[in-house]
């Protein structure tokens, strides 16, 4: 079943090739909410292979029970705090990419998140984000005065000379402070440095002023989000950005505390139950406004976790996990195969596919851009109809 | 007695300050305030800590600068790497070796067991770490601020030049000469492999000179556009042939038969020059000075030098025999310099925002490449400057795009670390490590913890981590207000409550605009 998903149709083919022909204005134009999942998620506990006996003995105390998990077919599931993302699952939009990560892992936050951010190779480090690598050469529409919007804190992705991005928080405090400006005869007192860093500080939040006009003026979400934790509300704004019709390519956020050494599964249940909530919500909310087809969802995460679970309850930093890929138009099931316990890597899982290729069906299916992220051959995945 | 800055030798502070905590009355009496001493230590090191200011703070301001130009050693603190004196043509058959070796792994070819690395970008590398490290802990700041001072000024690339250890050697003739002698400088810059390399003095014969050494020379280095002809160019260049290195070592070697010992006009004066007389022309010209001047201006007082001042200050220059001393300790006293308006004048450089941060804060650095590659990103690789004209600095290095990423920068810096107390450095998130480490830290009584080195932990919020940050060594202790008054040089632009908890402060004023000033 898997291998089939790894061969390009002909027709996705040549539709892919005529979009990315055609004039900037006809470009596929989806908009990509990036979710980012802080700390490293444990993707054993998240698709479970319930079925498989090395599971239960490589984790005796923090394995997900079988009767806990909502069985997908005979050999994988979901934790059963995912439960609210079982409509999109029925209704054939949720992509699940089993095994995902990359060659010489790096077990590091830091480092790891980087190599994500910057779709580098293990050995490589570049500062630009991938989002803003893919758009190079790609002419923005004139009059859009914002490409990304990140309501989180971590730009990374979107951070290059190709889009012009919006941190929220920066915006506004710069929001904020421009009123206070406003006020004050001499607000850089005479000192060109300052002058200028304002002056570009301008440039970079300007766009911001646009947005919160739109924003203030945008209708409430049909369906509320939960308030817990704060993904609620970054999931509101987002939903209100694409309500609102604003013309981004990518709007970022993200939920934490993923990184559960110690006592894992109290922290990991209330973590997914969030995020399958806030999903769920989101899905409902875009299919409401008519704008479902027009979005495109992924999960990601700086890497997943050790088999074992460790001697606190917990597991360690460890290597592959499955992403979340949701959206009217991805093509539901399991893609990829998931990496098998008995095949270990110093006890750690093996990745089957590769995150760049994920990335480069993402620019393809999201936008219509041809990028392969450095990968001399990348996997042919596709998960989301042209 | 010389007092030591610097991580290493904050732990001497101590004894220092007891000994001048016994300076006499007089000298006290004209001692510096906080803000006076931040200043000059921000402008003159990378980043002041309190430690560091209330040393300074005690001092009378021209005893102060004094003291930092009097300290100076030769050598650098952190070990050279192994390669320095490989030779050349050892170097580039090592390379050629890699380079082939991976071509024919690339064919399924050879034994794939052995990792094969190519020696030139590996020693890049090296070359960089041991210059941020050097940056990290140096007792002498001013020192490394005038070797990067020269590097961007007489500019040499490891992308072009591709043999590190020419531009090892180049950064310790820097190093010699920081707060030299110009002139000897000059004259060491024309026989500097590196830079023979760089601009293509090796290539230069009498039959056909190679014009880059000599237009750079004057363009650039020295007089600047508008004071010499094409046909001082020419003259120069031919002056300049015979400059060359032996292919096997890569050292400094003249050609005699590569020189053109003909007689030549140059800057209106004629005779059979040979380089050195090149020179003593050009620093005979008023130009000359005022070209350095300037630079100095734009690197320690404001983006936009006085054009009285630099014409006051070359003289100093130029009557002081090139001695660089006395011109610095006249630019450091300057009114200009002292104007209390123009505390924050100054775009902090990469190289300012990141060595500073870390120093400031007292963070442990695990892998310096991370920072190279910060400094990259914002634009100021070291050893890598852009082109022949170096760094042009100022307010270019704030587009929205860099000033987005220094603000993802910092924002990582602040996210990632908490300081939590532990009985030894943290090791690049080790899965075995992380374990012990959250025990260890349950089992520790607060006053055990006190006593110890801290240091930070990855993956909690400086911001969240609210009564449980730690600050490092350097804050630690310091209330809101105190802590921006010691990162910011001036008011934040941006509302920030002092009274929120030490973390989420250092937090705000990172993030405030006014963080991107010195």
């Amino acid at each position: 079943m898997d291998r089939r998903t790894f061969l390009f149709g002909a027709g996705a083919l040549s539709v892919a090739l005529a979009a990315r022909d055609a004039a900037a204005q006809t470009r596929l134009q989806h908009i990509l909410i990036l979710v980012e999942l802080k700390g490293g998620n444990d993707g054993l506990n998240t698709l479970v292979p319930y079925a498989d006996p090395l599971y239960r003995q490589f984790r005796p105390g923090i394995g997900v029970a079988r009767e806990r998990v909502v069985q997908l077919n005979e050999r994988v599931g979901l934790h059963e705090k995912l439960e609210p993302l079982m409509e999109s699952w029925k209704g054939r939009d949720l992509a699940i990419l089993q095994g995902v990560g990359y060659p010489y892992p790096n077990r590091s936050h830091f480092r790891s998140i980087e190599i994500w951010d910057t779709a580098s190779a293990s050995s490589q480090t570049l500062s630009e984000g991938w989002i803003s690598q893919a758009f190079e050469g790609v002419p923005r529409p004139a009059g859009a005065g914002v490409d990304g919007i990140v309501v989180d804190t971590n730009s990374l992705p979107m951070v290059g000379p190709a889009l012009r991005t919006v941190v929220m928080q920066d915006a506004e405090n710069f929001l904020r402070q421009a009123q206070a400006m406003k006020d004050s005869a001499k607000p850089d007192g005479g000192n060109p440095a300052l002058r200028h860093i304002l002056e570009v500080r301008h440039e970079v939040n300007a766009a911001a002023a646009g947005l919160r006009d739109r924003l203030r003026d945008s209708i409430a979400p049909a369906f509320a989000y939960a308030e817990e934790g704060g993904f609620g509300r970054q999931l509101d704004l987002a939903t209100r950005l694409i309500t609102a019709r604003v013309p981004v390519v990518a709007i970022k956020v993200a939920l934490g505390g993923f990184d559960t050494h110690a006592n894992q599964l109290p922290t990991q249940e209330r973590l997914l139950g969030l995020l399958a909530g806030g999903l769920a919500t989101l899905r409902k909310n875009l299919i409401a406004a008519g704008r479902w087809n027009d979005v495109v969802v992924m999960t990601y995460s700086e890497f997943g976790r050790r088999a074992r679970q460790n001697a606190s309850a917990g597991t360690d930093h460890g290597t592959s996990s499955p992403q979340f890929v949701m959206g009217g138009q991805v093509k539901g099931g399991l893609h990829g195969a998931y990496p098998p316990l008995a095949d270990l890597q110093d006890g750690d899982l093996k990745h089957t596919v590769d995150f760049r290729s994920v990335f480069a069906g993402v620019a393809r299916g999201c936008w219509g851009i041809q990028r392969d992220f450095g990968q001399r051959q990348p996997q042919k995945l596709d998960f989301i109809a042209a | 007695m010389a007092y030591r800055l610097g991580r290493r030798g904050l732990l001497n502070g101590a004894a220092s300050l007891s000994a001048l905590a016994m300076l006499p009355r007089a000298a006290r009496a004209a001692a510096m305030n906080f803000d006076e001493a931040r200043h000059l230590l921000s402008r003159t090191a990378f980043g002041a800590t309190p430690a560091e200011i209330e040393i300074f703070e005690s001092m009378d301001y021209a005893a102060a600068v004094d003291r930092l130009l009097a300290t100076f050693h030769p050598q650098a603190v952190t070990p050279a790497p192994s390669w320095v004196n490989e030779g050349l043509a050892e170097l580039q058959r090592k390379q050629k070796l890699a380079v082939e070796g991976l071509a024919a792994e690339k064919q399924g070819v050879g034994d794939k067991k052995l990792q094969i690395i190519r020696p030139i970008p590996e020693q890049g590398r090296e070359l960089r770490n041991w210059w941020i490290e050097e940056m990290l802990v140096t007792d002498q700041p001013l020192v490394e601020r005038m070797v990067l001072f020269w590097h961007n000024h007489f500019t040499s690339a490891l992308q072009k030049v591709r043999f590190p250890p020419a531009l090892y050697w180049q950064n310790m003739m820097f190093r010699r000469h920081a707060l030299g002698n110009f002139a000897a400088l000059l004259k060491d810059v024309v026989r500097d492999p590196a830079m023979l390399i760089y601009l293509d003095g090796v290539r230069s014969q009498a039959r056909q000179p190679n014009e880059n050494l000599g237009r750079e020379m004057l363009e650039l280095f020295t007089l600047g556009e508008g004071h010499y002809t094409e046909a001082d160019i020419k003259a120069a260049a031919r002056a300049f042939t015979g400059l060359s290195i032996d292919r096997q070592s890569g050292k400094f070697e003249f050609h005699p038969q590569q020189h053109d010992a003909g007689a030549k006009t140059f800057l209106g004066r004629s005779g059979p020059y040979g380089a050195d007389d090149i020179l003593a022309i050009i620093l005979g010209h008023p130009r000359t000075a005022e070209t350095i001047v300037e630079k100095l201006w734009r690197e320690f007082v404001s983006l936009t030098p006085d054009p009285a001042e630099t014409k006051r200050l070359a003289a100093v220059l130029r009557d002081g025999g090139y001695e660089m001393k006395p011109v610095l300790r006249a630019l450091f006293l300057s009114p200009a310099f002292r104007d209390p308006a123009n505390h924050g004048a100054l775009i902090k450089s990469p190289i300012d925002l990141v060595i500073g941060t870390v120093r400031v804060l007292g963070l442990p650095v695990v892998e310096k490449t991370q920072l190279a590659r910060m400094m990259q990103g914002l634009g100021q690789a070291p050893f890598d400057p852009p082109n022949v004209k170096g760094w042009p600095g100022g307010e270019s290095w704030i587009s929205t795009y860099t000033l987005l990423l220094r603000q993802q920068d910092l924002r990582r810096i602040v996210e990632a670390t908490t300081v939590s107390p532990m009985d030894g450095p943290m090791m690049a998130s080790g899965v075995e490590k992380a374990n012990r480490r959250a025990d260890r830290r349950q089992q520790m009584p607060d006053s055990a913890m006190q006593s110890m080195a801290a240091y930070p932990v990855e993956g909690r919020s400086l911001r969240n981590a609210g009564g449980e940050a730690r600050l490092g060594p350097t804050l630690a202790g310091l209330d809101g207000p105190a802590i921006v008054r010691t990162l910011l040089p001036r008011a934040p632009i941006e509302p920030l409550d002092v009274k929120a908890s030490p973390g989420a402060v250092v937090a705000a004023a990172l993030l405030d605009p006014a963080y991107q000033l010195k």
